[in-house]
């Protein structure tokens, strides 16, 4: 492929939206109210949304006869890079915000930068996209304040999460060896800039949501280079398998 | 690519005129604004359009329904979505906001007022049904990416309002 740098980048980028859209879409129909099952699923529908854009920039870049299809259904856990933080499980509906509000912070940051973008492409579908993840931004932090200053069980669920999702966040700031040829041709954002940006807002968040900020230093990570927590296994299972069972079915 | 302009070929405006958003049919897709060009080229006539939202599972079908329309009146078509310029509200025009409300869904505000609404609950948003402004988010998402639930306290009817997007 000539240019292996920028697919590898594209999946980067787009590996995150397509599972965090997956995980959004199991509870279609499980949501805990109406309203919020609704609002998952319509979260989920634009980041899907974000995914098919970026999955047909890669395959033309590809250059094989490969699809947007083939990409987003027919890869092996190990090829999947995106970060371990979006394919951990709805555990219960405080865990689902909090990992949807620690990585909407890094989203819309992210795609700010990439609107600046010298590939014209990434920088409509960033430029497309960021309206859509401020308000998903909105929606989770709402919830975050919402629990963290709701009741005492409220709380406490909330903290359990913020606390059991923190060890996932630093991963977002690693660079791969993409990003770095990425950015020193101008079309990726250096992801290491958004740290203390980053930190900063969901810290002003947790506060107002009278929540402690974690301060434990260790660190999973692994989802960049393939190394996965067991959930992914489990979500691609059912995220593939009508193509798995009938091969190129279409609907 | 970048510019807000359309470049659409007055004969082809009624044709277009025909083809109705699949989830708000009353909304033709001229008055939604998501046709940015048309224009004939050596026999086929050449469709950009760009959807209103990333995921918004109407474009596959507005696409299809141009085709047909078009094919209709005995032209042949090729359909290209695009991104850029990113779609706004303000691209619907004043006929399309009417038949929204006609329709029993309240018409986007500008970003401002829009913000007071879905941030902090004020009471604005018009009721398409008895026009009262005594009215309340339900929730920020609704039945389609583009719209957010309300709710009259005047009428007590529940409704759609569609979301400013800029």
């Amino acid at each position: 492929m000539k240019n292996e740098n920028l697919y590898k980048y594209i999946l980067g980028i787009a590996d995150n939206s397509l599972i965090l859209g997956q995980r959004l879409g199991e509870l279609t129909g499980h949501g805990p109210s109406l309203e919020t099952d609704i609002a998952c699923t319509n979260m989920s529908l634009d980041l899907f949304g974000q995914v098919r854009s970026y999955y047909q920039y890669a395959a033309k870049i590809a250059g094989d006869n490969r699809t947007e299809d083939d990409i987003a259904m027919l890869r092996k856990e190990r090829e999947y890079v995106n970060v371990l933080l979006v394919e951990q499980p709805n555990t219960n509906f405080a865990y689902t915000m909090a990992r949807q509000f620690l990585f909407d912070v890094y989203h819309l940051l992210f795609l700010q930068e990439l609107q600046k973008s010298k590939d014209l492409t990434l920088s409509a579908i960033a430029n497309k996209s960021i309206k859509e993840v401020s308000y998903h931004l909105r929606f989770s932090s709402d919830w975050i304040k919402r629990l963290g200053d709701g009741t005492e069980v409220s709380h406490q669920k909330m903290q359990d999460a913020i606390d059991g999702l923190w060890t996932y966040t630093d991963e977002l700031f690693h660079q791969t060896e993409a990003d770095i040829a990425m950015v020193s041709d101008g079309i990726g954002v250096d992801v290491t800039k958004l740290k203390d940006a980053y930190y900063n807002k969901v810290k002003a968040i947790l506060d107002e949501s009278t929540l402690q900020t974690p301060e434990s230093k260790w660190f999973q990570k692994g989802g960049k280079k393939g190394i996965h927590t067991e959930h992914l296994g489990y979500l691609l299972a059912e995220l593939q398998y009508m193509q798995r069972a009938y091969p190129n079915m279409e609907w | 690519m970048t510019t807000t302009e359309q470049n659409i070929d007055q004969i082809l405006i009624p044709i277009l005129e025909q083809v109705s958003d699949p989830e708000i049919p009353v909304l033709s897709i001229m008055d939604m604004g998501v046709v940015r060009t048309a224009v004939i080229e050596n026999d086929i006539v050449k469709v950009q359009i760009t959807p209103t939202y990333s995921g918004c599972p109407a474009m596959d079908v507005i696409g299809d329904d141009i085709k047909a329309a078009l094919k209709a009146e005995g032209y042949n078509s090729e359909i290209e979505l695009i991104l850029a310029p990113a779609w706004t509200t303000d691209w619907i025009t004043p006929r399309g906001r009417k038949a929204l409300e006609d329709y029993g869904i309240a018409a986007p505000l500008n970003a401002e007022a829009d913000k007071d609404v879905l941030l902090h609950g004020k009471r604005i948003v018009k009721c398409p049904q008895c026009g009262s402004t005594n009215t309340r988010l339900v929730s920020q998402f609704g039945s389609t990416a583009c719209k957010a639930q309300f709710q009259c306290d005047d009428c007590q009817e529940p409704f759609d309002y569609f979301k400013c997007l800029k």
